[in-house]
């Protein structure tokens, strides 16, 4: 007998003659917030503040100066392009532009200061951004290995209020990245730090319009 | 200014495993252990309690939880074939692990077909339980754990002493200590000028491990939830350790229990706001990474899923005791416990410490030994995680279900009576925690005939401290917050 039939044997003779569990209720709430576009900008704002995300608020034209001074606050000379992100944000910056590529090694990304992407949608409630490898967001492992993060969110549309209208957006077939706040530890006598191992600065833009 | 060097302990030797009520004594007279667990406890469960009281529907989202997770498992033959064909369609190869031996056997295995001596691992109870990272050393490889407080526990030669922040024993001199002496030996050593600030601890471990995680080519992880319907499988984190072992090697290996099994993708919305909040206390955690089969150019090509039984099915079996298994490991009841707030992770004598270690460890190891008969005597019964819980395990009612097997099984022998003597003597020692079990057992004596061996006449010999007028937790709030 294999250890597949073993351990499911094993299985149905545990529940064999136990009653039918009740049904699953889902009578929670699918969101906790009012559904009005201005208020969920706001509470996205204030909770991914609230996670040590830095936030900033840009309109189309503000894009491409905002980027290039986060850049340039981070001294940064080379920065991550994932493949989808809009010419136009980086129309402004000096810095070396490095495209994600399948063949980097983790060295050459380490090699690189900022890292900028969109992303798949935000979660207001919670303050937290997902990312799921489409346009602008690149593989997962760019928005992990360089120590600085710009991720720019398309309000209205890509954010939604809760966690139960998120997963009704997301394909579970992709590879799912969520992010709320930069890397954190509380590890040393529950003193919060940030950046242990991602990126130690997320900076948000907000961007309307 | 220079710094001058905090006070230290010389890092112990590793604890060795005893009866829950002799390693708890030790616990409870070492005061640097208390005020570390006591800082760590309360103010887990304050934040937590602020974190929970935002969502209006807690309640119903709590009843969802539990209703999914026992109809997962009494379907879970169902799901797991589900989640198999789900997961191997996706480009994973599933095994199944009946045991921790097998399970061993199995990674070990898969480490050496690819060649590699250095595994990095992100924090999996599921490995420590099965004993991995000795097993692989046997075979000469080297599992780095990833996640801080287990790599200050590595380093320190240590057990972790709590389910989500492992090395709360510790405090920052310890870990400076432990730092300064053990990192040079397993790769980048500490720098000289080390502060216990925890931004610099933080630091060091940043520089040892990045080392590790840029050449690691295996990784190895558990999961929080495995989706049936999809074979997706996701793990919350916080420091990016994770994601950095989930993202960059070439092969993943994830060690899994079979009740980790959800039915569909919705499920998870559940879960995802229930398990933050009373976790960590926070409306999301900093990383969630979920991860469906292989994808190409983005994340290990090589993913193995290894289903592990080791004593779930003998826990499922037990209609009471079953209810164990919904467990999402937030770790809410240790936070809680004001026998675990005393006694420290160590006590409980296996991975899983705290009110749920107490009830699951003797339902997945048995009630043979010394140590896990004495384990569902390591309670003031207080009733106190039941409350807590997002699954709404009723941990004391398997508490007293437990005790009642113990003790039918006195007869063969004296040393499970003599286990509960001496858990019984210990609390004794804590009138607090006895008025309220006292309290609690008497509620449910009726229901549960079966006393623990010995309780009549120990109980007889002592005068019992009378019981509070008030409910036990709100005199623990009182007193103790
Ligand atoms: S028993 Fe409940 S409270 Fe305790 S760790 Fe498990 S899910 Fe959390």
């Amino acid at each position: 007998m294999s250890s597949r039939d073993r351990v499911l044997a094993r299985v149905r003779a545990a529940v064999a003659g136990a009653p039918e569990a009740p049904a699953v209720l889902r009578d929670y709430l699918t969101s906790h917030t009012r559904d009005d576009p201005a208020a969920l900008l706001d509470l996205l704002h204030d909770n991914l503040a609230d996670y040590r995300a830095l936030v900033h608020r840009a309109d189309p034209a503000g894009v491409a100066p905002l980027v290039a001074r986060l850049l340039a606050a981070r001294g940064a000379k080379s920065v991550l392009v994932p493949a989808g992100l809009p010419d136009a944000w980086l129309a402004d910056t000096d810095c070396v532009r490095v495209a994600d590529r399948v063949e980097a090694t983790a060295a050459e990304l380490d090699a690189v200061d900022s890292v900028i992407t969109g992303c798949a949608l935000a979660i207001a409630e919670t303050g937290t951004l997902v990312l799921d490898a489409g346009p602008a967001q690149g593989r997962r492992r760019i928005t992990l290995v360089p120590d600085h993060h710009i991720c720019v969110v398309r309000a209205p549309e890509q954010i939604v209020a809760s966690v139960p209208r998120a997963m009704s957006r997301l394909d579970p077939r992709r590879p799912l990245t969520w992010l709320s706040g930069p890397s954190a530890t509380s590890d040393i006598e529950l003193d919060r730090v940030e950046g242990v191992h991602g990126p130690r600065a997320l900076e948000v833009i907000l961007l309307s319009g | 200014m220079p710094v001058p060097p905090p006070p230290t302990r010389p890092v112990p030797p590793p604890p060795t495993p005893r009866a829950f009520p002799e390693a708890a004594r030790d616990a409870v007279r070492d005061t640097t252990l208390r005020a570390n667990l006591r800082h760590a406890t309360h103010t887990i469960r304050d934040k937590r309690a602020r974190a929970v009281a935002e969502l209006e529907d807690w309640q119903r989202l709590r009843e969802a939880g539990k209703r999914i997770k026992d109809h997962t498992l009494r379907h879970l033959d169902r799901y797991l074939e589900q989640l198999e064909a789900a997961a191997t369609a996706a480009g994973a190869t599933v095994h199944w692990a009946a045991d921790a031996d097998e399970a061993n056997r199995i990674v070990t295995g898969l480490v050496k077909a690819t060649g590699e001596r250095e595994v990095v691992k992100v924090k999996s109870m599921a490995t420590q339980e099965i004993g991995l990272n000795e097993a692989l050393a046997a075979e000469g490889i080297h599992a780095y754990e990833t996640d801080l407080a287990e790599l200050i526990v590595q380093l320190g030669d240590d057990r972790p002493s709590h389910i989500l922040v492992p090395a709360i024993h510790r405090n920052r001199a310890e870990i400076r200590a432990i730092f300064r002496e053990r990192m040079g030996r397993w790769g980048r050593p500490a720098p000289d000028d080390l502060t216990d600030e925890p931004a610099d601890l933080a630091e060091a471990a940043r520089l040892h491990l990045r080392e590790k995680f840029l050449r690691a080519k295996v990784a190895i992880s558990g999961a929080n939830f495995m989706v049936a319907e999809t074979g997706t499988l996701v793990v919350l984190e916080s420091e990016g350790n994770g994601r950095m072992c989930l993202t960059l090697p070439e092969t993943l290996i994830s060690v899994v229990g079979i009740e980790k099994t959800v039915p569909t993708w919705r499920d998870l919305e559940v879960f995802l706001q229930t398990l933050p909040r009373s976790s960590t206390a926070e409306r999301m955690n900093p990383y969630t990474s979920m991860w469906t089969g292989t994808s190409d150019d983005d994340g290990p090509r090589t993913f193995h899923l290894v289903l592990l039984d080791n004593g779930r099915t003998d826990a499922l079996a037990d209609d009471i005791g079953r209810q164990a298994l919904r467990c999402i490991r937030c770790s809410a009841c240790l936070n809680v416990c004001p026998v675990y707030e005393r006694a420290g992770g160590h006590a409980y004598g296996s991975v899983y410490p705290g009110p749920i270690g107490a009830i699951l460890t003797p339902q997945l190891r048995g009630t043979t030994s010394e140590i896990d008969a004495s384990l569902p005597y390591a309670s003031s019964l207080c009733g106190a995680c039941y409350d807590v819980c997002p699954v709404a395990i009723d941990i004391p009612e398997v508490l007293v279900h437990l005790r009642e097997r113990v003790a039918d099984q006195g007869g063969r022998g004296h040393r499970a009576e003599k286990a509960v003597m001496r858990a019984a003597s210990w609390v004794m020692d804590h009138p607090a925690a006895l008025a309220a079990g006292e309290r609690a057992a008497a509620r449910t004596r009726a229901l549960h005939p079966g006393r623990p061996p010995g309780a009549g006449a120990w109980t007889e010999s002592r005068d019992l401290p009378p019981l509070p007028a008030q409910p036990f937790r709100d005199w623990w709030k009182k007193n103790r917050t």
